[in-house]
Formats: structure tokens, sequence, C-alpha cells
């Protein structure tokens, strides 16, 4: 291994990564301790309890907001992945100079734009086509109404593309071309071709980009907050609200709870690509 | 062969549609309200003004006069100073990470990889709020002070700049380690071998080698740490209490309670042109080819 002989190894280096690993993790850490904290004040261990996390069971508000959450974030991983993998799909073809081009900077100015930007801007457009007294504005008012999560959907979805796209379109480039022009070839039609290669082909850059999009949903609340109607509350726009209300030990109990789901879905994607690699 | 082919527009379409509509219009929206008049508490209404430009820098006085009004670019200014502050830590920390990470054997990289990717999946809020439990009066660090001996009363550590960095640096350090790791993984490390054959010394081959190399690693960490990072809004919502002001709070507070949807308008359109001289400059050196 060139990488550990000796003129590679750097004074100072361990320290700062041991350093910068323990600053990651304290926090993380110090959240999920205190919510096993009997002490319902302040920050002083007062004993063992799982109290907090039975009282956040059995908030109901809690509880709505994490349907909604789960609700949005399957829905746009869903949305955003097709997307993605058309595009992703369509990027490899022949297309004009335009509309390569912009295709292009659609994906990556949702990268580029700092998300407060998006959260206004979108708030703003969905508030115009609600007043607006076209069709579509009532049609859209109707569904709306109906299904209070459709705007956060929308938002969701619009901005989950990019993240959904970037490890399709690695897995894509790694496919040599040959194998698409050899299934055609063999007299497959488009859509064969499709299910029985590229699709098989694409799984593992479509699986990741469909994680990527779950987590970059699950995790936003900016957007959220300025988009949501009232009746729309996800995880994250709910918890921002309880701790604005005032520190609580059941905020550290929901908050452990997405802590430990977070590190379970980074293990286990760890551990099936150690598993594919071995 | 040729169906496949001639279905790229096609296939192509509907993400364009999508975005068209919910990302790019909204966008010209935004800089069509930042030239219309404010309807108070909330909306905009015609005639086209300038108005909402004009707020950047002065301030109406109770006889109507324009005064010269620094708050607002004093909020530009802090963000400017707390995000560069915070790509700069970033880069200070993470950069040795990601080279200790890549000097490492294999099975223990891969170990190491999965430790940084932990807290970037990690829930931002909840991240953030983590640090109010250290921070605070009652939190974990006045406790430790306080029980030692070493201070009587509490200090103030939350709702200051150093609150809100902290924060920052926390929130974004793992977006600079990746792709910096990334980068180095990749690298030929006989080229630091030779190097030293060469009768370089370590710091001269980091310098002269290793750095440039990582180049496009260093600059995609750095454009996705202090995008986040200027626009940050729960950093300062949550830890500077509100009244440490960055532009994502502001501009939040413009479209919520504020109620100036034109001004808010201004300021998001002020907010992407600093982000955009930022990344022309870094662009320069090729960062941005590296992010997409």
């Amino acid at each position: 291994m060139a990488a550990s002989t000796s003129p590679s190894r750097l004074p100072g280096v361990a320290t700062t990564a041991y350093l910068s690993l323990a600053f990651l993790y304290i926090p993380i850490l110090v959240v999920i301790f205190f919510s096993f904290n009997a002490n319902s004040l302040i920050t002083v261990w007062h004993g063992f309890t799982t109290d907090w996390y039975v009282k956040a069971y059995e908030n109901e508000d809690l509880r709505r907001a994490t349907w909604n959450s789960m609700i949005v974030a399957v829905g746009a991983t869903f949305f955003s992945t097709v997307l993605a993998l058309m595009a992703a799909m369509g990027m490899r073809g022949r297309l004009p100079r335009g509309l390569a081009g912009t295709s292009q900077m659609m994906m990556t100015l949702p990268l580029l734009i700092p998300e407060i930007v998006i959260a206004i801007a979108t708030m703003s457009f969905f508030s115009i086509i609600l007043r607006s007294e076209f069709m579509a504005g009532t049609a859209f008012l109707k569904l709306v109404d109906q299904y209070p999560l459709t705007q956060v959907l929308i938002a969701h979805t619009v901005f989950c593309v990019p993240f959904a796209y970037s490890p399709i379109r690695a897995r894509i480039e790694t496919l040599p071309p040959s194998l698409f022009e050899a299934a055609a070839d063999l007299y497959a039609t488009p859509w064969q071709s499709f299910r029985r290669v590229t699709l098989p082909l694409m799984m593992p850059g479509v699986t990741s980009g469909a994680m990527l999009a779950f987590i970059t949903s699950l995790d936003d609340f900016i957007i959220t907050q300025m988009v949501a109607p009232p009746g729309a509350m996800t995880l994250p726009v709910y918890i921002y609200s309880m701790v604005r209300k005032g520190i609580t030990p059941e905020i550290n109990a929901v908050s452990a709870i997405l802590l430990v789901i977070s590190i379970l879905l980074v293990v286990s994607s760890y551990v099936i690509n150690q598993r594919k690699a071995s | 062969m040729h169906g496949v082919r001639n279905a790229a527009p096609w296939l192509l379409s509907p993400f364009l549609m999508i975005m068209g509509v919910f990302f790019a219009a909204p966008l010209l929206l935004v800089v069509g309200y930042s030239f219309m008049t404010a309807h108070y508490p909330g909306g905009v209404e015609f005639p086209l003004t300038l108005d909402a430009y004009v707020k950047i820098f002065y301030d109406t006085d109770f006889d109507g006069n324009k005064v010269f009004d620094p708050s607002f670019l004093l909020i530009c200014w802090k963000s400017l100073k707390l995000a560069g502050l915070c790509t700069i830590l970033c880069l200070r920390a993470g950069f040795p990470m990601a080279y200790f990470m890549a000097t490492r054997p294999p099975q223990q990289r891969n170990l190491w990889m999965m430790l940084v990717t932990i807290p970037f999946w990690t829930n931002l809020l909840i991240r953030t709020y983590s640090w109010i439990l250290i921070l605070r009066d009652e939190g974990l660090v006045n406790n430790i002070l306080m029980s030692t001996g070493i201070t009587s009363s509490p200090i103030t550590l939350m709702c200051s700049d150093f609150a809100v960095g902290l924060g920052l640096l926390y929130s974004y350090l793992p977006f600079m380690v990746l792709p910096i790791y990334a980068n180095l993984e990749r690298m030929d490390w006989r080229l630091v071998e030779a190097a030293s054959d060469l009768y370089a010394t370590r710091w001269q081959t980091l310098r002269k080698v290793t750095i440039p190399l990582t180049m496009p690693g260093i600059l995609a960490g750095s454009i996705l740490v202090f995008i986040p990072s200027i626009g940050s809004f729960l950093a300062p919502q949550l830890l500077g209490c509100g009244q440490q002001m960055m532009l994502g709070n502001k501009i939040e507070n413009l479209f919520g309670q504020g109620g100036d949807w034109p001004f808010g308008s201004a300021a998001s359109v002020a907010l992407m042109i600093i982000v955009m001289i930022g990344l022309m400059i870094m662009s320069r050196r090729g960062g941005i080819k590296e992010l997409v």
C-alpha cells in the first residue's frame, strides 16, 4: 500500500481527524444520552427513564407529523427518482445543443441556490396559483383542499431530483453504450431493452439515488416550513415548533429516534456495499 | 437502436416541464416581485418601483426623508463573514481529516467513510438543536464549568456570533470532508513518493503536489459549505436566538412577520448575487465541474 508508506504521513493529521470525529459525534451522543434523563428541566443527570419515549409516542400531533413526513418522503422519492432516471437516460442520447445545456443547468441550479430562496420562491408561486381565478387555480385549490400535502410533495420532488440524479448519472456513465445497441440489434423493443438491460444495470445507481432523495426529503426544514399549509406539518417542522416553545426531554426522545434511524440507514447501506464488494 | 436515441428529448420533457413550472418560474417570480410595491402584511401590488432595492441602502424617517441605513448591509456582511469563516475552518479541519482517511488501509477507510456519512445523513434541525443542549446557560458546558468551580455563574454562550458560527461549522463539516476524501482516494500516491524521492520535504510535497492535485475536491467542498451556510436559517435562528440576523432568517422574517415581500425578494436577489460572485471566483479554478 503506497498510501501507508512514510512520505504520505503528516504530523498532526491524525490528531485533527480524531478531534473532528469527536466534534461530529459529541452533540449527537449528548442528545441521545439526555433523552433517557429522568429530570425534566435541565441537562443534569437524574437517573434512567424511558418515559420521554412513551410520552413522545402518545403525542398525537407528533405521530401525525411523522406520518406526513413518511408520505411526503416516499412520494417525493418515487417521483424524483423516476424523473431523474428518465432525465439521465435522455441526457445520454443525442440532444439538440440548447436542450442539453438547459437540462444540465436545471440539474445544477437547485444545488447552487440557497434553500431559503427556493423556499420563499415556491411559497410565493403557490400563493399566486391559489389566488388566481383561472381554471388551473381552482383545480389546484380543490386538490390542495383534499390533499393538504400536495404543495409539500411537489416542492420536495423538485429539490430531490438533482440528488437522485447524480448517482444515477455516475452509474450510467460506467456502462458502455454498446450494451444498449446490442439489445436493439437483437430486436428488443425500446421497452424490453429498458426492462431487461437498462434498468437492471442501473439498479445500484437508482437505489443510492432513491436513498439520497429519501434522506433529503426527510431532512428538509425551511422549504416545508414556508410551503406547508397549517394541516400539513412534517416532523422537522413540528420539532421546530416544539423547540420554539421550550426545550423538553420529549424533543430529545424524538430526536434520538430520528438519529438512530439515520444511523441504521447508513450502516445498512455500508454493510450491503461491503457484502457486494467481497 | 434508433428507437432509444430518438426518445431522448421525450425522456427529458417531464423533468424539464416540472422544473420549469415549479423551480424556474418561481425564481423569476421572485425577481419580478422585487420590482413591485409592498402590500402589507404580505403580498405585492402595482406599480412597479425600485423601492425594495432602495431599502437595501436607505431607511425612510418620520419626515419621509431617505436616510442612509447600513443595517441590511451589515446583515450581508455578517452572513459573508460567518460563511467565509465557516468555509475556512471546515477546510482547516476537513482536509487533514480527509487526508488521514485516505491514508488508512482500505478496510479502515470504509469505516471512517461511514462515520463521516452518518452526521451527513442526520437531520440538520436536530444537529443544530443539539448545540442548544450544550451551549445554553443550563447546558453541558456551563454545568461542567460550574461544577468544577471554574466559574460561579453561567457564561452566556448562546445567542452570539460564536454560537452561530459553531453551529454552521458543525452542520457543514462533512460536506467538506467527503469531496476532498473522494479526490484524495483517487489520487496517484506514487507522485507523493516521487516528490519525496526528489528530496521534497513533507510540507513541500503537500503544498506542491497533494494540494494542487486535490484542488477540484477542495473547491467542490468549499462550494458545498459556503452556499448553505451563507443562506442558513436554522443556525442563526436557533443558536443566534433570532437576534443574530443572517440573510437566511432576514429573508424568512420579511416574508413572514415583516410582511414586506418586495424587500424580501430584493434581499433574495442580493443573496443570489453574492453566491454567484463567490461561485464565479471559485469556478475560474474548475470547482463547479467537479460538483455536477
